[in-house]
């Protein structure tokens, strides 16, 4: 398999550079970008397969980004990536669309592992995005009436808590499959409708986070 | 706000307040209610009040003004025969004061009863613009403005105005219509006045007084105006700008004190890679905190923010990641600080044998269970080949849970590395 053609979004050179050098001979660098005119430029004229994308930048960062380009080019997958703990950063850009997050201490060979997943269509989470979404679906469920349709995208099934649960503890996908006794399909499976379920949910949770990040209108 | 008649009843001593009687009245209840207030028949106030409108319309005037100027009592089934107390009332009260007054006046006229055709319109005039002036005082009470011109014009009527304070509810959605009427009073009032002097012929001279002080006046606003404006708007703009270089001030102290001294000790450091990696770990967490505490206050001391307390000293003392992620908070009691504290020693424990991989601690509370997980990817070992030292480690991890209705349970394995899970349950208390 080809290496995938990726492109970085940051608006720290130092830090552009640095994920060159870490992903040098993994992935395949089509360029970069260092704000978000300049990234939704680059995503038109290369489409790239993942898009690594800062989610702090000035005029909108990373959920911006995301926005000018996701419909356009609807083959290009994000993959968010961050300094930021807040919950309402990360939520946000899954949200618009990014189809994982990651922090920048992440490793070189582990990055490109992520990147790699994301351009086959899974899920990436870090434990810290499965503590944030095990947080975001505890509690009560939002009652019937507040939902904008009667529907699972509520509630995580107890499958889904438990594959959660071992990412936050640091399981690998692969170790998570051994150990609750599913395939490794199973459990990207999994991960993906917690993906689906994030983006989709009404939960008054994951929207008032979208809309600290002024994603949504409240 | 406090019901004023229930104030006044209050203080002993204080008579009982003017009100008219409408439950005993022939007009308006103003006699009936004199009487009743100063313990006479109201027939003789009614007698008295005839008398006085045929002396010039005195007493109508007067009958007038008590009429606007003293509520109702409150007395079931007793209805007013006018509701003069909405807003829009004031102007047509204040108009048929006027004209209430001029009907008067020149019916005197008409009946020989006459002083002078000079006080005709002055008075009327200034019965309008009174009557004004009085109702609008009354209904703001609080309106330092308006409470003076009360207060000017209205000595007599002060009873009123504390009695009439219930109707300053809206007051703050009312004072723009308020003092518009209210100048408008003052206006006429005004009017009137120069009108007197107009016709007794006093007005030319106060008028080129009046005219120069006007004139000073008009050149004086247009001069200083701009400036003025300017040096309000510079004053704001300046005092932004003084919170804001406060603010710069306070964060290049925190940048100088923490984050440049860190960076030079990493420089030093260069050839440990390890303490260079603490270090910036390190500088991380106290910059977060600072960041978070700057934003939100720090609030007490829970459950996750012991066991990431213990997971920064760990840190700081063994050179290891250790990364937390809880999901729910709990109360710190007797049993979750000891479950903090096996969790601390679990951290301890990956941080020596884990071979410096990075630890991951999860962290789990709803519905009074606690759950934590700490794991490394080390060598792993077998719990039940402990050498002697280590095992009093691992005691004091699952020994103390036990101790405290909980349990322990520690997995290893060669080439998953070691976890530690902690449990606490609300049923096991």
């Amino acid at each position: 398999m080809s290496l995938p053609r990726v492109a970085i979004v940051d608006d720290h050179q130092l830090f552009r550079a640095g994920v060159r050098a870490e992903l040098e001979g993994l992935v395949d660098v089509v360029g970069d970008a260092a704000s978000v005119a300049a990234a939704a430029q680059l995503i038109a004229s290369t489409e790239p397969e993942v898009v690594l994308l800062d989610v702090h930048m000035p005029d909108g960062g990373g959920v911006e980004v995301i926005r000018r380009t996701a419909e356009a080019h609807p083959g290009v997958r994000f993959l968010a990536l961050s300094v930021s703990d807040a919950a309402e950063d990360v939520i946000a850009v899954i949200r618009a669309g990014a189809r994982g997050y990651v922090t920048k201490i992440i490793s070189g060979p582990d990055l490109a592992d992520a990147v790699q997943r994301v351009r086959e269509g899974d899920a990436v989470f870090s434990p810290r995005l499965a503590g944030f979404v095990l947080d975001a679906f505890s509690g009560a469920n939002p009652p019937a009436s507040e939902r904008a349709s009667p529907s699972d995208l509520d509630q995580l099934t107890p499958r889904e808590r438990e594959v959660l649960q071992h990412i936050a503890r640091g399981y690998m996908y692969k170790e998570i499959a051994l150990r609750l006794e599913i395939s490794a399909k199973t459990v990207e499976a999994h991960v993906t409708s917690v993906l689906r379920k994030l983006q989709l949910s009404s939960r008054h949770e994951l929207s008032a986070w979208a809309v600290e990040r002024r994603l949504l209108e409240p | 706000m406090m019901d004023p008649a229930m104030a006044q009843s209050a203080h002993p001593g204080v008579p009982p307040a003017l009100r008219r009687d409408t439950g005993r009245r022939v007009l308006a209840g103003v006699c009936a209610g004199i009487g009743a207030r100063f313990g006479v028949d109201p027939l003789l106030v009614r007698v008295g009040f005839v008398l006085g409108a045929m002396a010039g319309g005195v007493g109508l005037v007067v009958y007038a003004l008590l009429w606007l100027v003293v509520p109702a009592e409150r007395v079931a089934g007793g209805t007013p025969l006018l509701r003069v107390r909405t807003e829009r009332a004031s102007v047509q009260v204040a108009l048929g004061v006027g004209l209430l007054l001029l009907s008067a006046l020149l019916t005197s006229r008409a009946l020989g009863l006459w002083f002078s055709d000079a006080l005709v319109w002055p008075l009327v005039l200034m019965a309008t613009g009174g009557a004004l002036i009085w109702r609008q005082s009354l209904g703001g009470a609080p309106d330092p403005a308006s409470a003076l011109t009360a207060s000017a014009a209205t000595a007599p009527a002060r009873g009123g105005a504390s009695r009439a304070a219930p109707a300053a509810v809206h007051y703050a959605r009312r004072r723009l219509s308020s003092a518009s009427r209210t100048s408008l009073g003052v206006v006429l009032v005004i009017g009137a006045g120069l009108a007197f002097l107009q016709s007794v012929g006093a007005l030319s001279l106060a008028r080129d007084v009046v005219l120069a002080a006007l004139v000073v006046a008009a050149v004086l606003a247009v001069i200083l105006a701009p400036w003025i404006l300017r040096m309000t708007r510079s004053l704001s703009t300046e005092r932004a700008e003084r919170i804001r270089s406060q603010e710069r001030a306070e964060m290049a102290a925190h940048v100088h004190d923490s984050v440049l001294q860190t960076l030079a000790l990493m420089q030093k450091r260069a050839d440990d890679p390890r303490e260079v990696a603490s270090l910036a770990r390190r500088q991380e967490h106290e910059l977060r905190s600072w960041l978070s505490h700057h934003t939100a206050p720090a609030g007490e001391r829970r459950l996750h923010g012991a066991v990431r307390e213990a997971a920064e000293e760990i840190e700081r003392e063994h050179r290891v990641r250790v990364e937390v992620v809880a999901v729910g908070d709990a109360e710190l009691g007797q049993r979750t600080e000891a479950l903090v504290a096996a969790t601390r020693e679990a951290m301890l424990n990956a941080a020596k044998f884990g071979g410096g991989t990075p630890i991951d601690v999860y962290l789990e509370a709803s519905d009074g269970n606690v759950r934590a997980f700490v794991r490394d990817r080390g060598p792993g070992f077998d719990p039940a080949a402990l050498p002697p030292d280590r095992r009093g480690v691992s005691e004091s991890i699952v020994g103390r849970m036990e101790r405290n209705g909980g349990r322990a349970k520690i997995t290893s394995s060669a080439d998953e590395g070691t976890e530690v899970e902690l449990v606490l349950e609300e049923s096991g208390r």
